[in-house]
């Protein structure tokens, strides 16, 4: 089963008090956390985000769409990037996301990634979609 | 929050919720969780420690057990691994003192357990300096020579996996406790031979390399193709299976064969979600819906491989089974798949690694790139050694590069004989449903089968190449 752990900030401020860390003490603790996923075997992917700040927002409305630049919304419905582990349980993915090296303000939520059995696998997009797949279109997952 | 003794009341880390007793069952699901990411590290750190194999193993035990009994009342401590290390190192001491062996060895865990209780929370109970070397010591005994296969793959989930007795004994639809009597078994054998503690000398490494692969490729394919029964797949065995291939890879990363193992292991559970039927049926390479097939483990399937390639220059049997494997992967659909170059790769495996069933697999490729003719004079030639009589896969073979040839009383002679000698039942429905579908074809009046090789949907298999 995979899982995908995913990065939230629910404190700005206890994160940018924990900023006084030294970015290559954080680089690093996350290589050995990386490090150690991987070779336990179960580490499948994972991607940091860009600050939010950076980011654009387009939110659907009534109307037409609205774009909005930088963070939107509340902040713990940011998130800042992700690892998808394959394990058995979701016990053991939790396991996993205990010993990730976050500090306070942090969270990762859990959340199984879906498999073809998920779907309606006579839905023509379903289909096409696996399709795109097969031929190399779309990376899946 | 430290490594929190058992009988430390405050462990900080998990409140305990007022449901406790009715969160006994989660409790256990987190202590398994636990113990699966960590069981080798503690049984190798406990190994170090106490300089036994068996005793460690023992020890971790009995620590999981307390650790059942306890957090449900405490809730999890911060650090379970430390906790768990912590009673078993409690554990060896109060063992040693009641045989009054009050050795240097037990002051020295003394000490290291007072040294512990005073070191900070996120610590591992281990040496980072010389825990892989420890967890490699495991793997190595775990597949010990003097052990048995059945010995080797059960202690090597349990102590190097990290699985319980009771999920080694539903991987191997077996009895529970005869799962623990293979373990104890093994555990006495080691003993008796006294295997120590140690890595194998350089000078026997390659060849218990070899043993170690051998026992992680068996555990995977027990998983993918049940050799009786109707179970067709037990893919939770096969993935643990890839699983500490991988552990192995990133314990020896200089070793190409363990990365070629990971590849062809990746490859081939990349298939396992196209490989059954709605109605639990087996789906062969051809007829197989690769949309389904696992991108993630067709990529690292890919890494790995390039990683093993670029290691040496010649290539181990794991390894040219995962570039075949790969052609595989690489095919959006079976008409593309690149039949000259895997009859090739077999050619190649056969010449490192003769094997009739190889040579099977070679002329399998052989009919596909080059025609059923060219496939079924390498089938003849191999039939006419009298290896692989016994085996359902020759006629099954030869069958359907006759049924290709437009020889169809020929093909159905050699199903049914396939189906008679087929040991798996879902096997043997297949084979008998291509018998019928050849009888039917003839009583419908048509054609006897194209001598054209157009139809490949029903493709000439082996089971490995499901």
């Amino acid at each position: 089963m995979k899982f995908m752990l995913i990065m939230r900030t629910v404190d700005q401020a206890a994160v940018d008090a924990s900023e006084a860390i030294d970015f290559e003490e954080i680089i690093a603790a996350m290589g050995a956390y990386n490090e150690t996923m991987i070779n336990a075997g179960v580490l499948a992917d994972g991607a940091g985000l860009t600050d939010a700040s950076e980011g654009s927002v387009v939110d659907f409305g009534e109307d037409e769409p609205v774009v909005t630049d930088g963070p939107y919304g509340e902040l713990r419905e940011l998130f800042n990037g992700f690892w998808i582990v394959e394990v058995s349980s979701q016990e053991e993915a939790i396991e996993w996301a205990k010993r990730a090296p976050l500090g306070a303000g942090t969270q990762l939520e859990i959340r199984r990634v879906t498999s073809p059995d998920d779907f309606p696998q006579e839905n023509e997009w379903v289909q096409k979609e696996q399709q795109w797949i097969a031929e190399g279109k779309l990376s899946g997952k | 929050m430290i490594a929190a003794a058992p009988d430390d009341s405050d462990s900080g880390a998990h409140v305990p919720r007022p449901d406790a007793d009715a969160d006994a069952d989660a409790i256990r699901r987190t202590v398994e969780a636990t113990w699966r990411v960590d069981a080798a590290k503690i049984i190798a750190a406990l190994s170090r420690h106490v300089g036994d194999f068996g005793f460690a193993e023992e020890l971790a035990q009995e620590a999981v057990t307390e650790a059942l009994a306890q957090w449900p009342g405490t809730g999890v401590p911060a650090n379970p691994a430390a906790w768990l290390t912590t009673v078993a190192k409690r554990r060896a001491i109060d063992a040693w003192r009641r045989r009054e062996r009050l050795d240097e060895r037990m002051a020295l865990l003394a000490e290291d357990l007072d040294m512990r209780q005073r070191e900070n929370a996120g610590a591992p109970p281990w040496d980072p300096d010389t825990i892989d070397d420890d967890v490699l010591r495991l793997v190595f005994i775990s597949c010990h020579p003097v052990l048995g296969r059945e010995a080797q793959l059960a202690l090597t989930l349990q102590v190097v996996g990290g699985l319980t007795s009771a999920q080694i004994a539903r991987a191997f639809l077996l009895p529970v406790p005869a799962v623990q009597q293979r373990i104890v078994r093994a555990k006495k054998a080691l003993a008796k031979a006294g295997v120590s503690f140690e890595l194998p000398p350089e000078n026997e490494r390659a060849k218990r390399l070899e043993g170690v692969l051998g026992v992680l490729y068996l555990m995977f394919s027990e998983g993918h193709v049940a050799t009786s029964g109707s179970d067709w797949m037990r893919p939770d065995l096969s993935m643990e299976a890839l699983r500490l291939a991988r552990v192995c890879a990133g314990l020896m990363p200089r070793e190409p064969e363990v990365q070629g193992l990971v590849a062809l292991m990746a490859f081939t559970a990349a298939r396992f979600p196209a490989r059954l039927g709605a109605r639990g049926e087996p789906v062969l390479l051809a007829d197989q819906d690769r949309s389904r097939w696992d991108r993630s483990l067709i990529r690292l399937g890919n890494r790995c491989l390039h990683t093993a390639l670029s290691l040496r220059e010649a290539r181990g049997t794991y390894t040219l089974q995962a570039q075949i494997a790969g052609c595989h992967a690489e095919a959006a659909r079976f008409e593309l798949t690149d039949w000259h170059r895997i009859a090739q790769l077999y050619g190649d495996l056969v010449r490192v690694a003769p094997s009739p069933i190889t040579e099977l697999n070679r002329a399998i490729a052989v009919a596909e790139a080059d025609g059923p003719a060219a496939g079924l004079a390498l089938v003849d030639d191999l039939a006419a050694t009298g290896a692989l009589e016994k085996l359902h896969l020759l006629p099954s073979v030869r069958g359907e590069l006759l049924r290709r040839l437009g020889r169809t009383r020929e093909a159905l002679a050699e199903f049914d004989r396939a189906a008679e000698l087929a040991s798996n039942e879902r096997e043997r429905e297949v084979l008998r449903a291509k018998a019928r579908e050849l009888r039917d074809g003839k009583t419908h009046g048509e054609p006897d089968g194209k001598p054209d090789g157009q139809d490949h949907r029903r493709g000439a298999e082996a089971p490995g190449e499901q």
